[in-house]
C-alpha cells in the first residue's frame, strides 16, 4: 500500500504540496519575524483589525449576493461587483447635494437613510434588469456561455456608467461626524467603522431572517436545494430568482455606499476588485451557504488588512501594503484549489456534487 | 400582436436612449456618412427603428414598432427640456437635444422622431419580408455606403496618390469633407450590381458542380486574404501598418487562447500573464537600460522569451489542474492579477522596474536593416502569425488536438478513454502561453518599453472576446475577430472610449444569438446543426437554443 502511494505521488501533487508548504511557511516565518521585530504597537494592530472588520463587513454583504445567486442559479454573477458600483454612484448623487446643503452634516440619520434608500433602489433595479435581459435566457444552458455573458454584462455596466457620469474619480463627501472617533480603552475607534459594521450586521441579520422565516425565503431555499422539485411543488421559480436578485442587489447597493464612504471615492471600475474578492469570500464560506458567506467576508477582510503587515513585513518585503491584493488573491486561489467546497460548506456541497 | 410590436419598439427605443445617455450617439453624430445628409448617429437611430420593425410581421405592425421606438427617445427629450439632467448625466447635453430634434425645436422634433421611426420600421419589416434578390442588392449597397462614408479619411488618403480614372472617380464620390450624395448613390448602385452579379455567378457554379471542392475554394480565399494583408500596409501607410500590427498581435494571442478555451475548454482569464512574461523577458534580455540582465540581439531573445512563457504557462497550469469550469476562470484571473500586482510593486522593482517599467528596448534588425517602422514590424508579426497559424492548424488535427476536444466535451469521459488529463491540460497552457509570449516579445520591441499598466486584465478579456466573436476553436474566426474587435476600434479612434461598451454588448449578444461565432469551425457548426435538427423535431416545446459547451 505504501509503495503504491509513493508511486502515485506524481509531479502535480509535489507542486501542490510545495504550494501549501510555501504559503504556510511564508505565513509562519513572516508572523514570527514581524512579532519579534515588534515595530508595530498595539494601537496600530488595533487599527488594522478595525479596518479589517469594516472592509470585511462590506465584503460579507457583497459575498451574500454571489452566494445566493449561485445557490439558486448555479451562476457566478460576474457583474455583481458592478452592481455594487451602481449603488455607490446612486448614493453619490444623493450624498453630494445633501452635503452641499449641510443636511448630511446636521441630520446624519435621515441623510444616511436617504442615501442608502436611493442606492438600494437603483442597485436592485439594475440587478433585476440584468437578470431579466442577460441571465434568464441562459437558465438551462450548461457550459461557458452564461459566464461569458456575465462578463459581458459586467463590461456593459461599467462602461455605461463611465459614459453617463464620466471616467474621473469622484470624491465622496466626508462629513465631520464620520471623521471623529470614539475612545475605548485608549484605542481610537473611528465612527465610520462602527457605523459600517453595525449597519452591515443589522442588514445581514435582516436578510438572514427573510431567508429563514418568510415564505419567499423558504421558496428560495427550496429552489437552491432542487430547482426541478421546487417547480413541481408549485413554486414559481422565476419569481424566486427575481427575489434572489432583489436581495443580492439590495445588499450590494448598501455595500457600495459603505465602500464609497470608507474609501471616500467612486469611479466606474471600483466594483471589480471588491467583487472578485467577495466572490472568494463566498467560496471560502462554501458557496450557496449564507452564514458562510458572511464569515468568509469577515475572514477575507481581516486577512487582507492584517496580512500584509503580519506576514510580509517579517520577511523583509518593502511596502507590504502594496501587496494587499496579492494576499487576497492568493487566498482566493488557494481556496479554489484546495477547498472548493469552502471551509463551512462541506455537508451542503457534498449533497450537490 | 399589437402589444408585442409596441413592446419590441419600446425595447429598441430604450436602446436608443441608452446610446444617447452614454454619449456614443452624439459622438457618432459627429461623423458624416454622407456629407450634409446623414450622420452615423442618425443612421444608428434609423437602424434601431428599422430593426424593431424587422422583428414584427406585416407593414402596420412594422410601422407601429418603429413609431414605438421613437417614444422612449421622445420621453428623454421631454425630460431633458423639463429638468436640467445634464448636471448629473454628462452626455445629455444641449448638442444631443439638437441632434435628436434635428435643431427644429421640441414639437417638430417629436413629430420627426415618431414619423421617421414609423417609416424606418415600415422599411425594416418590408425588407425582412422581401425576396433574396432585393436583399442581395440592398444590404451590400448600404454596407458599402457606410464603409465608404465612415472610413472616408483613410480611403481618401490611400487614393490620393492616383491620377487618371481612379482620381476622377475619387473626386466624383468624395468631397474634401467626405462622401458626397452623388458618390453615395454611385457606390450603392455599384455595390448592389456587383453583389447581384456575383450572387448569380455563384449560384450558377453551385448548380453546375454539385459537390464543389470546399478545400480548394477555401485555400483560394485564404490566399486572397493573405495577399490583401501583405499589400494593405504598403497602400495605407504607417497608420494602417500600426493598426494591422496590433491586429496581428491579437491574432497571435487569440490563436494561443483558442488552444486553451476553444479546443481544450479551459476558460483562462489570466492569459495576459503570458503576454507579460514574453514582453518582460524580451525587455530584460535586450534592453539598453540598467534593468537589463543581458544585451542579447532580439532574435536570440525572442525564442528565450517564448520558452520562458511556456515555462510560466505550465507553472500557471499546475496548481489549477483540478479546478473546473467557472472556478477555473476566477482562479486564472486571480493568478493573472497576482502577476500584475507583483510586477507593479516596489518588492519586484529592483528586477522589473516597478511602475516605471523598462525602457530602451532596441528594435530588431536583419543585417543592417532595422525593423524600425510599424510597417516592417507588421511584416514580422505577419510572419510570426503565419508560422503560429500553421502550428495551431496542425495541432488542431493532431492526436493532442483531439484529446483537447474530448477534454472540452467531457473531462470525465476523456479520462476514462485513457487521455492523460494532466499532460493534455499542461500542454494546452504551455502552448497557449507560447503564442502569447511571442506576441509579448514583439509588443515589447514595438513599444521599445514595457510598463506594468500595459498588462491589465482587459487584455485577457479582449482576447477572449475576439475568439468568441470569431468562433471558438476556429482559426479564421480568430482573424476575423481580431479585425472586428481590435482593428475596427483602432480605425474609429473617436469612439475609442466606447470600445469596451461595445465589447460588453457584443459578448452578451453573441452568447444569445450566435454562440458559435461569426466564422465557426466546421466541427462546431456540425455539432450545433445536429442539435438544431433534433430540436426541429420537437418544435413547439420549450426548445432551448443550442449552446457550445
Amino acid at each position: 500500500m505504501v509503495g503504491r502511494n509513493i508511486a502515485r505521488l506524481n509531479a502535480v501533487d509535489v507542486v501542490l504540496w510545495g504550494l501549501r508548504v510555501g504559503v504556510v511557511a511564508v505565513v509562519v516565518i513572516g508572523t514570527v519575524g514581524t512579532l519579534i521585530k515588534g515595530r508595530y504597537n498595539a494601537a496600530q494592530w488595533f487599527d488594522f483589525i478595525m479596518f479589517g472588520l469594516t472592509i470585511g463587513s462590506i465584503y460579507a454583504q457583497i459575498a451574500l449576493g454571489y452566494t445566493m445567486v449561485y445557490g439558486v442559479l448555479r451562476l457566478i454573477n460576474f457583474a455583481h461587483g458592478d452592481i455594487v458600483m451602481t449603488g455607490a454612484f446612486a448614493g453619490y448623487f444623493v450624498a453630494m447635494p445633501l452635503d452641499r446643503s449641510g443636511f448630511l452634516e446636521d441630520n446624519p440619520v435621515l441623510a444616511m437613510a436617504a442615501i442608502l434608500l436611493v442606492a438600494v433602489i437603483v442597485s436592485t433595479s439594475i440587478a433585476v434588469l440584468t437578470e431579466r435581459i442577460a441571465y434568464r435566457p441562459f437558465r438551462r444552458v450548461v457550459g461557458l456561455a452564461p459566464l461569458i455573458c456575465a462578463i459581458g454584462v459586467s463590461f456593459f455596466l461599467e462602461q455605461t456608467f463611465r459614459g453617463m457620469f464620466g471616467s474621473a474619480v469622484k470624491s465622496y463627501p466626508d462629513p465631520q461626524w464620520q471623521r471623529a472617533a470614539f475612545h475605548v480603552f485608549g484605542f481610537n475607534v473611528p465612527r465610520i467603522d462602527v457605523l459600517v459594521i453595525g449597519l452591515a450586521l443589522i442588514f445581514m441579520g435582516l436578510l438572514y431572517l427573510i431567508v429563514q422565516r418568510t415564505r419567499m425565503g423558504t421558496a428560495m431555499r427550496a429552489v437552491a436545494e432542487d430547482g426541478e422539485a421546487a417547480a413541481l411543488m408549485g413554486i414559481d421559480v422565476n419569481k424566486v430568482v427575481v427575489f434572489t436578485f432583489v436581495l443580492g442587489g439590495a445588499m450590494a447597493g448598501i455595500a457600495g455606499v459603505f465602500y464609497a464612504f470608507v474609501y471616500k471615492q467612486v469611479y466606474f471600475l471600483m466594483g471589480f476588485t471588491p467583487g472578485i474578492k467577495a466572490f472568494g469570500a463566498a467560496v471560502l464560506g462554501g458557496i450557496g451557504n449564507i452564514p458562510g458567506a458572511m464569515l468568509g467576508g469577515f475572514f477575507l477582510g481581516m486577512v487582507e488588512s492584517v496580512g500584509p503587515t503580519l506576514f510580509l513585513d517579517g520577511i523583509g518585503i518593502p511596502a507590504p501594503y502594496q501587496l494587499r491584493d496579492l494576499i487576497a488573491f492568493t487566498l482566493l486561489i488557494m481556496v479554489l484549489i484546495f477547498r472548493p467546497h469552502g471551509l463551512l460548506g462541506e455537508a451542503l456541497a457534498k449533497k450537490r456534487a | 400582436m399589437m402589444r408585442r410590436a409596441a413592446l419590441i419598439g419600446l425595447a429598441f427605443g430604450a436602446g436608443a436612449v441608452h446610446l444617447a445617455a452614454v454619449g456614443v450617439l452624439l459622438a457618432m453624430h459627429q461623423r458624416w456618412i454622407i456629407v450634409e445628409a446623414l450622420t452615423l448617429g442618425q443612421a444608428a437611430l434609423l437602424l434601431l427603428a428599422g430593426g424593431a420593425g424587422a422583428m414584427t410581421r406585416g407593414p402596420v405592425m412594422g410601422a407601429l414598432a418603429g413609431a414605438a421606438a421613437g417614444v422612449p427617445v421622445v420621453a428623454l427629450l421631454a425630460a431633458m427640456s423639463l429638468v436640467p439632467l445634464n448636471s448629473i448625466f454628462i452626455a445629455l447635453s444641449h448638442d444631443l437635444f439638437n441632434m435628436l430634434t434635428l435643431g427644429v425645436g421640441l414639437a417638430a422634433g417629436v413629430a420627426i422622431l415618431i414619423g421617421g421611426g414609423a417609416i424606418a420600421g415600415l422599411v425594416g419589416v418590408l425588407l425582412s419580408n422581401s425576396s433574396q434578390m432585393v436583399r442581395r442588392a440592398i444590404f451590400p449597397g448600404a454596407i458599402s455606403v457606410v464603409v465608404a462614408g465612415v472610413f472616408q479619411e483613410l480611403i481618401q488618403l490611400m487614393l490620393q496618390q492616383y491620377e487618371g480614372p481612379v482620381g476622377d472617380f475619387r473626386d466624383f464620390i468624395y468631397t474634401w469633407e467626405g462622401l458626397s450624395l452623388q458618390g453615395a448613390i454611385a457606390i450603392f448602385v455599384l455595390a448592389a450590381l456587383l453583389s447581384e452579379v456575383f450572387g448569380f455567378i455563384w449560384r450558377m457554379r453551385a448548380e453546375r458542380t454539385a459537390s464543389h471542392d470546399h478545400r480548394r475554394e477555401r485555400m483560394v480565399r485564404a490566399g486572397i486574404a493573405l495577399l490583401i494583408l501583405v499589400l494593405l500596409p504598403m497602400l495605407g501607410g504607417s497608420y494602417v501598418g500600426q493598426v494591422l500590427m496590433l491586429v496581428g498581435l491579437y491574432i497571435l494571442m487569440g490563436m494561443g487562447l483558442n488552444l486553451e478555451v476553444g479546443l481544450a475548454g479551459l476558460l483562462d482569464l489570466g492569459f495576459v500573464a503570458f503576454f507579460a512574461v514574453g514582453a518582460y523577458s524580451t525587455a530584460l534580455l535586450t534592453a539598453g537600460s540598467a534593468h537589463a540582465l543581458m544585451h542579447l540581439p532580439y532574435w536570440a531573445a525572442m525564442p528565450v522569451s517564448v520558452l520562458l512563457a511556456v515555462a510560466v504557462g505550465v507553472l500557471f497550469g499546475l496548481p489549477v489542474l483540478g479546478v473546473r469550469g467557472d472556478y477555473l476562470a476566477v482562479a486564472t484571473m486571480g493568478l493573472g492579477e497576482i502577476v500584475r500586482v507583483i510586477v507593479q510593486s516596489d518588492f519586484a522593482a529592483p528586477l522589473l522596474g516597478g511602475a516605471q517599467g523598462i525602457l530602451e528596448i532596441p528594435k530588431p534588425s536583419i543585417g543592417n536593416f532595422v525593423l524600425g517602422n510599424p510597417v516592417s514590424l507588421f511584416y514580422l508579426t505577419l510572419v510570426a502569425s503565419a508560422v503560429a497559424a500553421f502550428v495551431a492548424w496542425r495541432l488542431e488535427n493532431s492526436r493532442l488536438g483531439r484529446a483537447w476536444e474530448a477534454l472540452r466535451d467531457d473531462e470525465d469521459v476523456a479520462q476514462a478513454l485513457g487521455i492523460n488529463l494532466v499532460r493534455a491540460k499542461l500542454l494546452a497552457y504551455g502552448l497557449g502561453a507560447a503564442f502569447a509570449g511571442l506576441a509579448g516579445s514583439i509588443f515589447a520591441t514595438m513599444l521599445t518599453s514595457v510598463y506594468p499598466s500595459s498588462f491589465q486584465l482587459l487584455i485577457s478579456i479582449n482576447v477572449l472576446a475576439l475568439i468568441i466573436v470569431g468562433g471558438m476553436g476556429s482559426l479564421p474566426g480568430v482573424v476575423l475577430g481580431s479585425i472586428v474587435l481590435i482593428g475596427l476600434p483602432e480605425l474609429l479612434r473617436e469612439f475609442g472610449e466606447y470600445r469596451y461598451l461595445f465589447y460588453g454588448a457584443v459578448l452578451i449578444v453573441m452568447m444569445r444569438l450566435r454562440p458559435e461565432g461569426l466564422w465557426p469551425s466546421d466541427v462546431r457548426q456540425r455539432e450545433l446543426h445536429a442539435e438544431d435538427e433534433t430540436l426541429a423535431l420537437d418544435a413547439g416545446t420549450d426548445a432551448v437554443p443550442a449552446q457550445p459547451r
